[in-house]
């Protein structure tokens, strides 16, 4: 009836995830409760769950991030006390069943359900505010992709108190991932979250593709697109060439296991090395769909805090999609280990290495961005200046480990660990931490709070050297990756000050936590007046904050690079705001809970296949199948906005520009 | 976003014949600007256009997919483990029959596409009847096979020559059976709405859909009937 | 408004110590990673791969210090309190400037290509050491969770323990009873993989008597930590001695044995069998003997919580 689900499923004789289960579903109860007392159920689900809303969609996903990043990082923290505690006799207060786990839902979440999100929640939100358009391609599309990814991250969290997760390493190599090895739910928990959310991410990046591509307001030519778009863009377009990669080889993985078959086992012809082909064959463009969005935060912020436009622009644009491509030509570097002989090891080394022209001509060139400039060191330039430092030195192992011979050294050691934490943390986190800053204002319409946003920074800098320098030399020590516990007494001090890193770290977040609490409750003080606080450059700084819905009440026509510098060049030489436009009504589409059902149809058939509960599946894809044709039956798909409410929207923007320029005529041509 | 009228093929037609290479003349006066058509001085492309190419987008996404079990199948196609090879498990005869009928469904298809134009709802309806019979047809004949093997003990879980061929041809007949569904749905749809906006836009990608199949069939019989039935 | 000489002096301390703090690190990295780590190899091969290691370290080095330092002087020389540098903002193309920019990073990746491609086939795992006395041969088999090794010309077999004489190339054949591991003892160079139904070859030599250590490089499951191997390296007088030693023990590696060591178990002590099946390897290799079976949750060692028995074959 149940399938193979039985009371012996929750971890009764476990106490860490027992506890930790039970505090985080009180906390759950606790929020909805709250939310049911407060009646805020209609706001909710009118405003943000049904919405199909780019920014909302965006900001939903940044939120999924945020608690996800949360949640590895806690794993991060088990994982680096036990190392530094399991040494010599001592084994530690995890067992290796329970810390297998922990490490493979650590890398797990960290990049499925915390970093593409938070990537993705910038994309959505800033794309089409760049391109001056009202919303993606795919607007509905847009919400089933958000939801899935929420499905996914869900099924994986429930791991924690029914059954287990994955025992495997964050990619499950077979034959260890097979039923053979790994004969419980925790890889089937793993396979149907990635698979669900993997269709969510697919979509997504059609939807981007489509819309950089087919949807720029008026005179914005792909070489007057902002730097970002561009590499919005190239991620796109690799989500698009490797995802279905990525289903291809789980669904492999998923009929070896559940069915039998001999993709990758050991008996019958199966070939383990396929699948760490297919799966590095998507999973190394993975992390440049995580890093070309971020190189793109990072362009944003150095020329808008240079006070200058980008230096290279062309350059920059040759670089993102050289990048793009040969992204998707260097898996193997992933396992030179392999001994696939020096001409193949050879010519994958060199594509590894040569990504990295790409990468430092980008690096000159903001470096060059500032050259001339007046820098302002806000938050978002000390990430920026924090990234230049961190990803420089951690592209650097990256090009050690190109090179075949240096790599089987230190291949699957802490090493490898300290280079890709350097890069993904250098490269990717400190941009959305710095994109976090930078468009926080237009979200909400308030600015955070500059100290505490410092802080944050320079506790998470120091804590990320602190933590991960000693892992570079545990390395080069010898030390292998995923040891649970450690019996070579020469790597305790580095282990030990690896912990006292992670405590910086965990400052740093408590700093962001609280910089988050003060900007909410200082509000008024860092109010976003006129919608353009940085004195910012690309179109998105031209609507009010927040954003109204439709984003522009007139589409912009865009005559030169960087739009909105050249709109507002004029209007500060007038002194003025150009002439108010005739206002249209305009049409946008009506919100949709095909999202929110697909994903609770997915949530449900995910569990049920994982528990072999065929019926339960069975009336899950019935139930998604069903919620399509409702979907596809509705009548209406867009509502209109008198032209009325348009024009009162935008008399205000106007009327705060109005000001602003009003206290620059008044303050007698002193330069802003 | 603005919505031009069907077919926008004709203008691009034009377009083409008097710039092949689509170099827009930088320089010279733009002579004609094609509003809504997406490309960038104009505007946003209208949502027939954006419909299009995102489904485009995807299906060359589902080709990378197919790619995957295209590249396992030649990895594993020698792994008998001793049990049938290619030779064993290929019917010509009823690979053909297949074949002949999945190709004259996407003559159908296109038949019932060109009834749509003309926005001939009967003829729509019967070309598109057609086409999910002939799909049908196919996809019986398909699991006819997988049922004959079967019991001549030539299972996916024999090999990993049978577990790549099973999957391979599987994928396919599982996509053929998904837009049969979809086929169904749309006839349903089109009876009661009509040819409005969406509807027609639904049908562009079923077609699209439809015919990608027939290309990836074209693949698979190449590779794994006619190759097989070589070795 | 100036920004008061004093505060102008305390941020420029402030990022110098972000320089200086990391640089520091990064020196005492290079100094505490030696001893006992690879870059103190004890074998020619780990000395060859330890030496391009440090070679594109350095080359690399060439270019990153001074990009970053450009990074850090261009933010500090054009932060926008300092009126004294010239406020270009129009400015943000330059031929020249674009020229060195690709050429820098291509200049030295062409280096690090040469590195590589070189590298790569004088260090082919494959590849023989060069040898004035005939190498010795070494079958290795990982298990869950330990590593089976066998001398077929001495005809002797251990667990966890390799004993090879110095100055000797060692030549390693080396195969997976279960899932796949890495064979790796990182003072005497490179790891490869250990994987089922495939045979990858190493060659190694030890320098000098040495102790050492062998690791599994390759997450294997929950018995990975103990898949720890100790690597003696002995004089090569003393070898045949430890060989005799051996063959004067009890214990035999046959199939059965064999079968009863490929269940799984952790911590396995190191011992030694003084006979060994000859054809061993070969059916281990070949998959005439079956792989390892997986977790045995009736098994008293088991230490996993499985509660499914999913799709199992």
């Amino acid at each position: 009836m149940f399938g193979n689900l039985s009371w012996s499923a929750i971890p009764f004789d476990q106490p860490i995830p027992l506890i930790t289960s039970a505090v985080l579903i009180l906390g759950i109860l606790g929020v909805l409760g709250l939310v049911t007392a407060k009646g805020w159920w209609p706001y909710l689900w009118r405003e943000w769950i049904t919405s199909v809303d780019h920014k909302r969609i965006g900001i939903m996903y940044i939120a999924l991030g945020v608690l996800m990043l949360i949640r590895g990082f806690a794993d991060a923290i088990m994982m680096r006390t036990q190392q530094a505690l399991a040494i010599g006799a001592a084994h530690g207060y995890l067992p290796p069943e329970h810390y297998d786990q922990i490490f493979s839902a650590h890398g797990t979440i960290m990049i499925f359900f915390a970093a593409m999100p938070l990537v993705i929640g910038f994309m959505n939100f800033v794309t089409p505010l760049q391109l001056g358009v009202r919303d993606v391609a795919f607007p509905t599309l847009n919400s089933v992709s958000f939801w899935l990814t929420a499905s996914g991250a869900l099924l994986v969290n429930i791991s924690l108190f029914v059954g287990e997760f994955a025992r495997t390493g964050w990619l499950p190599y077979p034959p260890l991932s097979e039923a053979t090895y790994s004969p419980g739910v925790g890889v089937d928990y793993y396979l149907w979250a990635i698979q669900i959310s993997g269709v969510g991410t697919l979509m997504t990046g059609i939807n981007f593709v489509t819309t950089v591509l087919k949807m720029r307001c008026p005179g914005m030519s792909y070489l007057r697109m902002p730097m970002f778009a561009w590499t919005v863009l190239a991620a796109s377009l690799i989500i698009v060439a490797v995802f279905p990669i990525l289903t291809a080889c789980l669904a492999m993985l998923t009929l070896d296991r559940y069915f039998g078959f001999h993709f990758f086992t050991n008996t019958a012809g199966g070939n383990p090395m396929m699948f760490w082909n297919l799966i590095w064959a998507w999973g190394h463009p993975e992390v440049y769909i995580l890093v070309l969005p971020a190189f793109g935060i990072f362009s944003e912020v150095f020329s808008t805090f240079s006070g200058k436009p980008l230096f290279g622009y062309r350059s920059m644009v040759a670089a993102t999609l050289f990048i793009c491509i040969v992204a998707m030509m260097t898996w193997l570097h992933h396992f030179f280990t392999m001994g696939s002989g020096p001409a193949v090891n050879t010519a994958f080394g060199i594509s590894t290495s040569v990504i990295a022209v790409g990468t430092g001509v980008k690096i000159y060139n903001w470096i060059f961005t500032m050259y001339g400039g007046r820098v302002r060191l806000t938050v978002p330039m000390l990430w920026s200046l924090g990234f230049i430092f961190t990803f420089v030195i951690g592209g650097m192992t990256g090009v050690l480990l190109a090179v075949p011979p240096a790599d089987f050294l230190v291949h699957n050691s802490m090493f490898l660990v300290a280079h890709f934490h350097n890069v993904i943390v250098g490269g990717v986190v400190f941009a959305l931490f710095a994109g976090l800053e930078y468009w926080f204002p237009k979200a909400w319409g308030f600015r955070l709070h500059e100290g505490w946003g410092k802080a944050a920074f320079w506790f998470a800098f120091f804590g990320f050297w602190v933590t991960f320098a000693p892992l570079y030399i545990l390395g080069l020590g010898g030390m292998t990756r995923r040891l649970q516990h450690i019996n070579v007494e020469e790597w305790r001090p580095m282990l030990q000050l690896s912990v006292v890193g992670v405590g910086l770290i965990a400052i740093s977040a408590v700093c962001q936590v609280t910089q988050l609490v003060v900007s909410i409750l200082k509000r008024d003080q860092l109010r976003d007046v006129t919608g353009d606080p940085w004195d910012g450059r690309s179109l998105e700084w031209a609507t009010p904050s927040p954003a109204p819905f439709f984003n522009y009440a007139v589409m912009p026509d865009v005559e030169g690079e960087e739009a909105y510098w050249n709109i507002k060049q004029r209007a500060m030489e007038t002194q003025q705001m150009g002439p108010e436009p005739t206002y249209h009504p305009i049409e946008m589409p009506v919100n949709s809970s095909v999202g929110f059902f697909t994903a609770v149809f997915a949530s449900i058939g995910g569990f049920a296949l994982i528990w072999h509960i065929w019926w339960l599946a069975g009336l899950a894809l019935l139930g998604a199948f069903a919620g399509f044709v409702v979907f596809a039956w509705r009548d209406v798909h867009e509502f209109e906005v008198p032209a009325e409410v348009v024009a009162q929207v935008d008399r205000a923007r106007r009327a705060a520009r109005d000001a602003f320029l009003a206290r620059l005529r008044a303050a007698e041509g002193e330069p802003s | 976003m603005t919505d031009v009228e069907f077919p926008v093929s004709v203008e691009a037609l034009r377009r083409i014949r008097e710039d092949p290479h689509r170099l827009g003349h930088r320089g010279h006066p733009v002579r004609e600007v094609v509003a809504g058509a997406g490309h960038g001085l104009t505007g946003p492309a209208s949502k027939r256009i954006i419909v299009g190419y995102g489904f485009w987008i995807f299906l060359l996404s589902d080709f990378v997919m197919f790619a995957c079990f295209f590249a396992t199948y030649a990895v594993l196609q020698g792994q008998t483990a001793g049990g049938p090879t290619a030779r064993d498990v290929v019917d010509p005869t009823r690979v053909a029959v297949e074949t002949t009928a999945l190709l004259l469904s996407s003559f159908t298809c296109g038949l019932s596409f060109a009834a749509t134009n003309a926005r001939n709802k009967l003829w729509t309806q019967v070309f598109l009847g057609l086409t999910g019979l002939l799909g049908l047809i196919f996809v019986l004949l398909e699991l006819q096979e997988f049922i004959e093997l079967a019991q001549r003990g030539a299972t996916p879980q024999r090999s990993a020559f049978l577990t790549a061929f099973f999957s391979l041809v599987g994928c396919h007949g599982l996509h053929v059976t998904l837009g049969g569904v979809w086929l169904a749905t749309m006839m349903a749809q089109l009876q009661v709405k009509g040819f409005r906006r969406e509807i027609m836009h639904r049908l562009v990608c079923f077609n699209l859909f439809w015919h990608a199949l027939d290309i990836i069939w074209v693949a698979l019989f190449s590779v794994v009937y006619l190759m097989g039935s070589l070795t | 408004m100036r920004t008061p000489h004093r505060h102008r002096r305390a941020i420029g301390r402030r990022y110098r110590l972000a320089v200086a703090a990391p640089a520091l690190g990064l020196a005492a990295l290079a100094l505490a990673g030696c001893a006992g780590g690879v870059l103190d190899p004890a074998g020619p091969v780990g000395a060859d791969d330890a030496k391009i290691l440090l070679d594109a370290t350095l080359i690399m080095l060439a270019i990153v210090v001074p990009t970053i330092l450009l990074a850090f002087w261009m933010a500090w020389r054009y932060r926008a309190s300092n009126t004294k540098a010239q406020y270009r903002p129009e400015w943000s193309y330059s031929g020249r400037i674009e020229a060195v920019v690709w050429a820098i990073p291509i200049l030295t990746i062409m280096f690090i290509g040469g590195l590589i491609w070189i590298g790569s086939y004088k260090l082919d795992p494959f590849k023989p050491l060069p040898a004035k006395t005939p190498p010795l041969e070494v079958q290795a088999v990982s298990l869950d969770w330990k590593w089976l090794f066998i001398y077929p010309r001495e005809g002797v077999a251990t667990v966890n323990q390799l004993v090879v004489p110095a100055g000797t190339p060692v030549h390693f054949s080396i195969t997976s009873g279960s899932v796949f591991n890495a064979f790796f003892v990182h003072q005497l160079g490179s790891m490869i993989y250990a994987m089922p139904g495939m045979v990858s070859q190493l060659w190694l030599q030890a320098d000098r008597p040495a102790i050492l250590l062998g690791q599994s490089a390759q997450f294997s499951g929950d018995g990975f930590a103990d898949m720890e191997f100790q690597v003696k390296s002995v004089p090569a007088a003393d070898f045949g001695a430890w060989v005799q030693g051996v063959r004067a023990g009890g214990a035999v590696m046959d199939q059965a044995q064999y079968t009863r060591l490929a269940r799984q178990s952790q911590n396995e002590p190191a011992r030694t069998y003084s006979r060994v099946d000859p054809q061993l390897f070969q059916m281990i290799a070949s998959q005439k003997l079956p792989a390892a079976p997986g977790p045995e949750p009736q098994n008293p060692r088991h230490a996993g919580r499985e509660v499914s028995t999913g799709g199992r074959n």
